[in-house]
C-alpha cells in the first residue's frame, strides 16, 4: 500500500470515528449542561466550596468566576514550579526559572501549552502530574463552560442569568473530561504509550527519560492542550509509538470540538444550526489538509529531487500522517506536534500558520472553537444579514450595538496581539540572534510564535529560541490576552443575548441552518483572516512558497 | 398623488421622479462638501477621519519631499475625503430647498389671538387660542375648539382638494401652514414652539435632527473595528518590511491603509440613511425618527384596515340574481329604477352595473326624474321609486319580504317555495361576504342584488409576496365575523379581526409582540392612539386626530392606509443597501492587496512579483491606481446609495443569494477590472 492510499484510509477512518461519536457525545454533553440533577460527588464539592449550585449568575459574576479561578490556577502552577526543588518525585530537578515558570503557568492555564523548556530535563513528576495535567483538565473545562454560557445566551429569553460557572466547570470536569480521558489513557497504554513514575530507563548503556505519559497524553489531546511530557511531543516514540496511536490522538484532539457543535444544535433546539457550523469547521479543515498535503508531496528544491519532504518528520508516520496531525493540531488550538512545522515546505508551513490565524475555529479548541466560530457567525450575520432587508438577527436574537461591540472586541484581540507582538519582536535587534533562519523563513518563525500564543495553540514552528525574557514575557502576555479578553467579550455577548426576547424566525429572516449560511460564515472567516494577515503572510511563508 | 415635498410649496411644476439623481447635484453640493472637510465634522465618521489624517500626513510628506507620485497620492486621498463629503452633502441638499420654503411660510405667518392681539407664529405655545378666518394661514398645529371650515392642506399634503375640519370628533385637527378657505375657526395650539409639524418637516428634510440609528451605530462600531485591525496590520508591516530589507515610505503605507479600511461604506453610510428618510418623504410619509424606518424593515405582522386598503372604500353591486321566474332584464330594469334617485355609493353602483351589463341608460329620463322617490328610513329599511302603476322597492331581505309577501298572486304552496328560494339566495350571498338587497315590483319579488366588498385587484398577489418575505397580514374590520371571513379568504390575508374595537387591536398587537414579532399598523382616531403607540411602526393618517399623530412614529400625509406596505419595503431597501455596500466595500480589499502588496514587496522578495496578477505597469502606477479606484468608486456609488439597491419582494434566501452574488462576488471581481483599467491610463503619466 502506498503512502497516499494509507493516508486517505486514515482520513476516512478518522471521519468515521468522529461521525460515530457526533450524536451520542454531543447529546450527552447537552444533557450534562441542561439537567437539573447533581451527582452526589458534585453536591459534596459544592458544599465544600460553599457554592449554591441552583443559583444562576449574571455575566459579570460568571466572568469574575472564570478570572478568579484562572488567576488562582496561574499562581498555584507558578509556585509549584518555583518550589520544585523541595517537592517529592522531582528527580533532583531544581526550581524552574521565574521567566519560564511565569510563561509555563500562563501557558497551561490558558489551554495553550506553549513550552519554552525541555520537559524531561526541567520538570519532575509532581509538577507534571499535580500541576500541568490538572491544568490540562481544568483549562479545557473552563473553555467548555464559556461555550455553554454563550449557548445559553442564545437559548434563554428575557433573563440576565447565563448559568453558574462553578457548576459548569465541575460538570465539564467530572462528567466529561475525567471519565473520557481515563478511558483514552487506558487505550493509549494498550497501544504502547509508556506510563511510569520512574525518572528513566537504561537501555544499552544510555538512559532514556520516562514519565507518566499515557495519563497526560490522553488529556493533552482530549482537552486540546498539546503540552507534551517530552520535548519531542507526539514525535517521541514513548508518547506516540505507532500509526494507530497517532490516529487515535488525532481523533482525541478533534472529538470534543466537533461534537460540541451537536451540543449547540441540541441546546438551541435546531440541530441543523450545529451541523452548519460543523460543516464550516470541517470545510476549512479539509481545505487546509489538501493544501498542506499538496505542498508537502510536491515540494520544490532539494526535497523535490528526493521525492518528498521528509526532513523533520518521523519515518514511522510519513508525510500523510504528519500532515493530518499538523493540520488537525493547528486547527484545534492543541499545539501537539508529531513533526517539525519549521521543516515543512513554505506552502505547508504557511498553511499551518494560516490555520491558526483563522482564529482556531476549524474545529478549534475545546469550547473555544465553538464560541470562536459563534462570534465569527455573529460578524457574518451582521455584515451580510442586512442584505435580506432586516436588522441582523441570529438564532432569534437581534444583533445590536452591544452584541456587535462584544463580537468586535473578541475578534480584534487576536490580530492585535499577533501583529503588535510580531512587529515588535522583529523590530528588536536582539531577535535576529534568536532566529534559526534568516530571510522570510526567519520572519515566519516569529510570526508563528505570536500566532500560536495569541490563539492559545502552543505549537512551535521551531527554529526560534524563545527563552529570552523578552519572548517569555511577551508570549506570556499574548497568551493571557488571547485567552481572557475574548472570554470576557463572549460572556458579555452571552449576557446581552440572554436579556433579549427571542424573535420568531420566518421566511423573511436570514436562514442560519442552510448551506448558504455556511458559505457565508466560512467566507467571513477566510476573508477576515486573509485581509488582516495578507501583508504579514506575504513577507513570510508566501514569499518562501512562491520562490 | 404627487410628491409635493419634492418641489417648492408654491410651485406647480412637474414633480421630480422619486430618487432621481442628477450629476448637477454634485456640483451644487460642492461648497457644502468642502465645508465638511473641517476635522470636527470628520470626527463623527471614524473611517473617514482616518482617511483625513492620512491625507494630512501624505500632504505634509509631499511638501517635505516633493515628488509627483507623492502629490498625486495626496490629491487623490483628499478627493476620497471630498467624495465622501459630497455623498452626504448631496443627500442633505435634496431637502434644503423644501425646508427653506417651509420656513418662509412659517416666518411670515402672524397669529390673531382670541383677544384680538397678534403674535408671530413662531412664538405660539401650547394652550394658545388663535382665530383663523378665510384666506388666512393656520399659524400652528392644534385642534379646532370652535367652528367649522374648509381647509386647503396642499402645502403639507400636495392634495389640492380642500377638506372639512370641525370642532369635536376625529376631524378637529389642523396643521400649521395650511390655509382656511371658508368660515372662521378657533384653534387651540397643541405643540410647543419649534416642535410643530412644519418644524419637524424642516428638520427632517434638512437632516438636522438626524441621529444615528441603532443599526447604523452598530455598523459604525464594526467598521471602526475593521479600521483598527487594518491600522494595526499596516503599522506592524513597517518593522516586518524593514526586517525584510526595506522600510516603506509614509505615502505608500497611508495609501495601503486607506485602500484597506472600509472607505466605500464609511463614505456612503450617512447618505444611505438620509436618502432612506428622503424616499419616505417623497411618498409623503414623515417618519419621526430613523429608528422607525429601520423598524419598518423588521416588521413581521401588518395590521391592515379592510376599508381602503384591502377593499375599495364602499360596497358595490356586482351581480343581479333573478328569482320567481323573472328574467335578467326585468330585474335589471327594476333594480335600475329603484336606485335612480339613490345617491349613496351603493345605489350609484347598482345603476352603473345595469348600464354596464344590461345596456340601460345611466341617467334618469325626464319622465323618470319626475317620479316619486321613496327614501330609505331606519324604520322601513327600504328605498325605491313610485311610477304610475309601478311600486319598486329595494332593501334588506326581511323588510322587502314582509312588505310584499314574495308573490301575492301565487298560491300558498308556491309562495312557500319561492320564499325559500329567495331566503336561500340571500343566505348564500351573506355567507360569501356580500350584502343582499332584495328588489321587488308591486307585490312581486324579482330578485336579489349582490353588493360586495370589492377586493382591490392585485392585492392577493401583494399579500402572497409579503408572505414570501415572511410578513403576516392581518385584516382589521368592523364587519361581522361571517362577512369578515369571506373577504379575508378572498384577499388572501393570513388572519383577520372581525368586529374590531381599538381594544381588540391593542390586544392583538401585544400578543404578537409577546411572541417576538414586530407589528405595524395604521390608525387615525383618538382611540387608535394607544395601539399606534404600542405598535413598533404606527402610521397615523394625516386626516386623523392630533392624538393619533402624536402617538404614531410616522405620519402619512396622503392618509392612504395602503402605504404601510410601501413603508415596509422602503425600510427593507434601506437595510439592504447598507448591507450590500458594506459587503461590497470589504470584498474590494482583495484586489487592492493584489495591486499594492507586490508593488511594495517585489523589490524585497522578487518571488512576490507573482502576486501582480493584474500585470500592473509599475509599483507606483499600481498603488496610484488602487487609490484612484478607491476614490472613484465612492462617486460611482452615490446614485446607488441615494436610490437604494434594486429591491423586489421575495424570500430572504433568494435576496441573500442574489445580493451576495452581485455585491459580494461583484465586489471581489470589479476592482480587479477597475484597477487594471485605471492603470492603463495612469501608466501614461510621466514618471510612473
Amino acid at each position: 500500500m502506498n503512502d497516499t492510499l494509507a493516508g486517505l484510509l486514515q482520513v476516512v477512518l478518522l471521519l468515521v470515528l468522529l461521525a460515530a461519536c457526533y450524536a451520542p457525545l454531543g447529546d450527552y454533553m447537552a444533557k450534562v449542561f441542561t439537567t437539573e440533577r447533581h451527582w452526589r460527588a458534585e453536591t459534596l464539592l459544592y458544599r465544600l466550596v460553599r457554592v449554591d449550585p441552583s443559583s444562576g449568575q449574571r455575566w459579570p459574576v460568571y466572568a469574575a468566576g472564570v478570572l478568579a479561578f484562572s488567576l488562582v490556577s496561574v499562581v498555584l502552577l507558578y509556585l509549584l514550579q518555583r518550589l520544585q526543588a523541595v517537592l517529592p518525585a522531582s528527580f533532583g530537578r531544581g526550581a524552574v526559572s521565574p521567566a519560564t515558570a511565569f510563561n509555563t503557568a500562563i501557558s497551561f492555564v490558558t489551554n495553550t501549552n506553549w513550552q519554552s523548556y525541555v520537559p524531561e530535563q526541567t520538570l519532575g513528576n509532581t509538577v507534571q502530574m499535580a500541576g500541568l495535567t490538572v491544568q490540562n483538565v481544568l483549562s479545557a473545562a473552563v473553555g467548555i463552560a464559556v461555550a455553554v454560557a454563550l449557548i445559553r445566551g442564545f437559548v434563554r429569553s428575557g433573563t440576565d442569568r447565563i448559568g453558574n460557572f462553578w457548576v459548569d466547570l465541575t460538570r465539564a470536569t467530572v462528567r466529561i473530561l475525567l471519565p473520557f480521558s481515563f478511558v483514552a489513557a487506558v487505550l493509549l497504554l494498550i497501544m504502547g504509550v509508556t506510563m511510569s513514575l520512574r525518572s528513566g530507563v537504561d537501555v544499552g548503556g544510555s538512559t532514556f527519560p520516562l514519565a507518566p505519559t499515557a495519563s497526560q497524553e490522553a488529556i493533552k489531546e482530549l482537552g486540546t492542550n498539546g503540552g507534551g511530557v517530552f520535548n519531542a511531543n507526539s514525535a517521541h516514540p514513548f508518547e506516540n509509538p505507532n500509526a494507530l496511536s497517532n490516529l487515535f490522538q488525532i481523533f482525541l484532539l478533534l472529538v470534543i470540538p466537533v461534537c460540541l457543535t451537536r451540543t449547540f444544535g441540541t441546546m438551541v433546539g435546531n440541530r441543523r444550526q450545529g451541523s452548519v457550523l460543523l460543516s464550516v469547521m470541517g470545510g476549512l479543515w479539509a481545505i487546509m489538509l489538501v493544501l498542506a498535503w499538496l505542498a508537502e508531496t510536491h515540494p520544490t528544491g532539494a526535497a523535490g529531487i528526493a521525492g518528498g519532504a521528509m526532513e523533520g518528520k518521523e519515518t514511522r508516520f510519513g508525510i500523510p500522517s504528519s500532515i493530518l496531525f499538523g493540520v488537525s493540531t493547528t486547527g484545534t488550538s492543541t499545539g501537539a506536534i508529531n513533526s517539525w512545522h519549521d521543516s515543512y515546505s513554505g506552502g505547508a508551513g504557511g498553511v499551518t500558520l494560516l490555520h491558526m490565524l483563522f482564529g482556531e475555529v476549524s474545529p478549534g479548541g475545546v469550547g473555544s472553537g465553538l464560541y470562536g466560530i459563534l462570534v465569527l457567525a455573529v460578524i457574518a450575520v451582521f455584515l451580510a444579514g442586512l442584505m435580506v432587508g432586516r436588522t441582523p438577527e441570529y438564532l432569534g436574537k437581534k444583533l445590536g450595538r452591544r452584541e456587535v461591540t462584544a463580537a468586535a472586541v473578541s475578534i480584534l484581540v487576536m490580530p492585535t496581539v499577533v501583529l503588535v507582538g510580531a512587529g515588535l519582536a522583529i523590530a528588536l535587534p536582539g531577535t535576529l540572534d534568536a532566529l534559526g533562519n534568516d530571510g522570510a523563513h526567519g520572519f515566519s518563525e516569529v510570526l508563528y510564535a505570536y500566532a500560536s500564543a495569541a490563539n492559545n495553540n502552543g505549537s512551535a514552528f521551531g527554529g526560534i529560541t524563545v527563552t529570552s525574557d523578552f519572548f517569555q514575557s511577551t508570549l506570556g502576555v499574548a497568551m493571557l490576552l488571547g485567552r481572557f479578553v475574548p472570554i470576557l467579550a463572549v460572556l458579555a455577548l452571552a449576557g446581552s443575548l440572554a436579556q433579549q426576547k427571542r424573535v420568531e424566525a420566518g421566511a423573511g429572516t436570514l436562514a442560519t441552518d442552510k448551506p448558504l449560511f455556511g458559505v457565508l460564515v466560512g467566507g467571513t472567516i477566510v476573508l477576515v483572516a486573509a485581509l488582516t494577515f495578507f501583508p504579514a503572510l506575504a513577507l513570510g511563508p508566501l514569499a518562501e512558497a512562491l520562490a | 398623488m404627487t410628491a409635493t415635498l419634492e418641489r417648492p410649496v408654491e410651485s406647480t411644476g412637474t414633480p421630480v421622479k422619486a430618487g432621481a439623481f442628477r450629476p448637477a447635484q454634485l456640483w451644487a453640493s460642492l461648497p457644502d462638501a468642502l465645508r465638511k472637510l473641517d476635522p470636527r465634522t470628520q470626527l463623527r465618521n471614524p473611517v473617514m477621519f482616518v482617511v483625513w489624517i492620512g491625507s494630512v500626513l501624505v500632504t505634509l510628506d509631499a511638501i517635505w519631499q516633493p515628488t509627483l507620485f507623492g502629490w498625486l497620492i495626496a490629491v487623490w486621498l483628499w478627493f476620497t475625503v471630498l467624495f465622501a463629503n459630497l455623498a452626504e452633502a448631496v443627500a442633505e441638499g435634496r431637502g434644503k430647498a423644501q425646508a427653506e420654503s417651509l420656513r418662509k411660510t412659517k416666518r411670515d405667518t402672524v397669529a390673531t389671538m382670541l383677544d384680538g392681539s397678534t403674535k408671530g407664529a413662531t412664538e405660539l405655545t401650547v394652550g394658545d387660542r388663535v382665530v383663523v378666518v378665510a384666506g388666512e394661514t393656520i399659524p400652528g398645529d392644534g385642534d379646532i375648539v370652535e367652528g367649522i371650515a374648509t381647509v386647503d392642506e396642499s402645502a403639507i399634503t400636495g392634495e389640492s382638494a380642500p377638506v372639512v375640519r370641525e370642532a369635536g370628533g376625529d376631524r378637529s385637527s389642523v396643521t400649521g401652514g395650511t390655509t382656511v378657505l371658508s368660515d372662521r375657526i378657533v384653534v387651540e395650539i397643541r405643540t410647543k414652539p419649534g416642535e410643530s409639524f412644519v418644524d419637524r418637516m424642516i428638520a427632517l428634510v434638512e437632516g438636522a435632527s438626524r441621529q444615528k440609528t441603532p443599526n447604523e451605530i452598530a455598523l459604525t462600531i464594526l467598521l471602526s473595528a475593521l479600521t483598527i485591525i487594518f491600522l494595526l496590520a499596516v503599522v506592524a508591516l513597517q518593522p516586518m518590511s524593514a526586517y525584510a530589507g526595506g522600510a516603506q515610505s509614509v505615502v505608500i503605507l497611508v495609501a495601503l491603509l486607506v485602500c484597506l479600511i472600509p472607505t466605500t461604506i464609511g463614505a456612503l453610510l450617512s447618505a444611505i440613511g438620509i436618502a432612506g428618510m428622503d424616499r419616505l418623504v417623497q411618498r409623503n410619509v414623515l417618519a419621526k425618527s430613523g429608528r422607525a424606518v429601520e423598524a419598518a424593515g423588521d416588521i413581521d405582522t401588518l395590521l391592515l384596515d379592510k376599508t381602503g386598503t384591502i377593499t375599495f372604500g364602499n360596497r358595490r353591486a356586482t351581480e343581479l340574481l333573478p328569482v320567481n321566474g323573472a328574467t335578467d332584464q326585468e330585474l335589471a330594469v327594476a333594480a335600475r329604477l329603484s336606485s335612480l334617485a339613490d345617491q349613496t355609493p351603493e345605489g350609484r353602483s347598482v345603476v352603473e352595473l345595469c348600464a354596464e351589463r344590461y345596456g340601460l341608460a345611466p341617467e334618469a329620463s325626464p319622465e323618470e326624474a319626475r317620479a316619486e322617490f321613496v327614501p330609505f328610513t331606519a324604520q322601513t329599511r327600504m328605498s325605491g321609486l313610485d311610477l304610475p302603476g309601478r311600486r319598486i322597492r329595494k332593501g334588506a331581505a326581511a323588510s322587502v319580504l314582509a312588505a310584499t309577501g314574495v308573490d301575492s298572486d301565487a298560491d300558498g304552496r308556491l309562495r312557500e317555495l319561492r320564499l325559500r328560494e329567495v331566503t336561500r339566495l340571500v343566505d348564500t350571498i351573506s355567507d360569501e361576504g356580500g350584502t343582499p338587497l332584495v328588489v321587488s315590483e308591486n307585490d312581486r319579488v324579482l330578485g336579489v342584488i349582490r353588493l360586495s366588498d370589492v377586493v382591490k385587484p392585485g392585492i392577493a398577489e401583494r399579500f402572497a409576496e409579503l408572505r414570501a418575505m415572511g410578513i403576516r397580514t392581518v385584516m382589521v374590520t368592523g364587519d361581522n365575523p361571517r362577512t369578515a371571513r369571506a373577504i379575508a379568504a378572498q384577499a388572501g390575508v393570513d388572519d383577520h379581526i372581525a368586529e374590531a374595537t381599538p381594544e381588540d387591536k391593542m390586544a392583538y398587537i401585544k400578543a404578537e409582540q409577546e411572541g417576538g414579532r414586530l407589528v405595524a399598523m395604521t390608525g387615525d382616531g383618538t382611540n387608535d392612539a394607544p395601539a399606534l403607540a404600542q405598535a413598533d411602526v404606527g402610521v397615523a393618517m394625516n386626516t386623523g386626530t392630533a392624538a393619533a399623530k402624536e402617538a404614531g412614529n410616522m405620519v402619512d400625509l396622503d392618509s392612504d392606509p395602503t402605504k404601510l406596505i410601501e413603508i415596509v419595503e422602503i425600510g427593507k431597501q434601506l437595510l439592504i443597501t447598507r448591507g450590500a455596500l458594506t459587503t461590497f466595500s470589504v470584498a474590494n480589499d482583495l484586489a487592492k492587496y493584489f495591486a499594492i502588496l507586490p508593488a511594495m514587496f517585489a523589490a524585497l522578495y522578487p518571488s512576490l512579483g507573482a502576486l501582480n496578477i493584474m500585470g500592473l505597469h509599475s509599483p507606483r502606477s499600481a498603488i496610484l491606481s488602487a487609490v484612484v479606484f478607491n476614490a472613484l468608486i465612492i462617486i460611482a456609488l452615490i446614485p446607488l446609495a441615494l436610490r437604494g439597491v434594486r429591491y423586489r419582494p421575495t424570500t430572504a434566501d433568494r435576496l441573500l443569494r442574489r445580493n451576495l452574488l452581485v455585491y459580494g462576488l461583484g465586489g471581489v471581481v470589479l476592482p480587479f477590472v477597475g484597477i487594471f483599467l485605471i492603470d492603463l491610463l495612469v501608466r501614461l503619466v510621466p514618471g510612473m
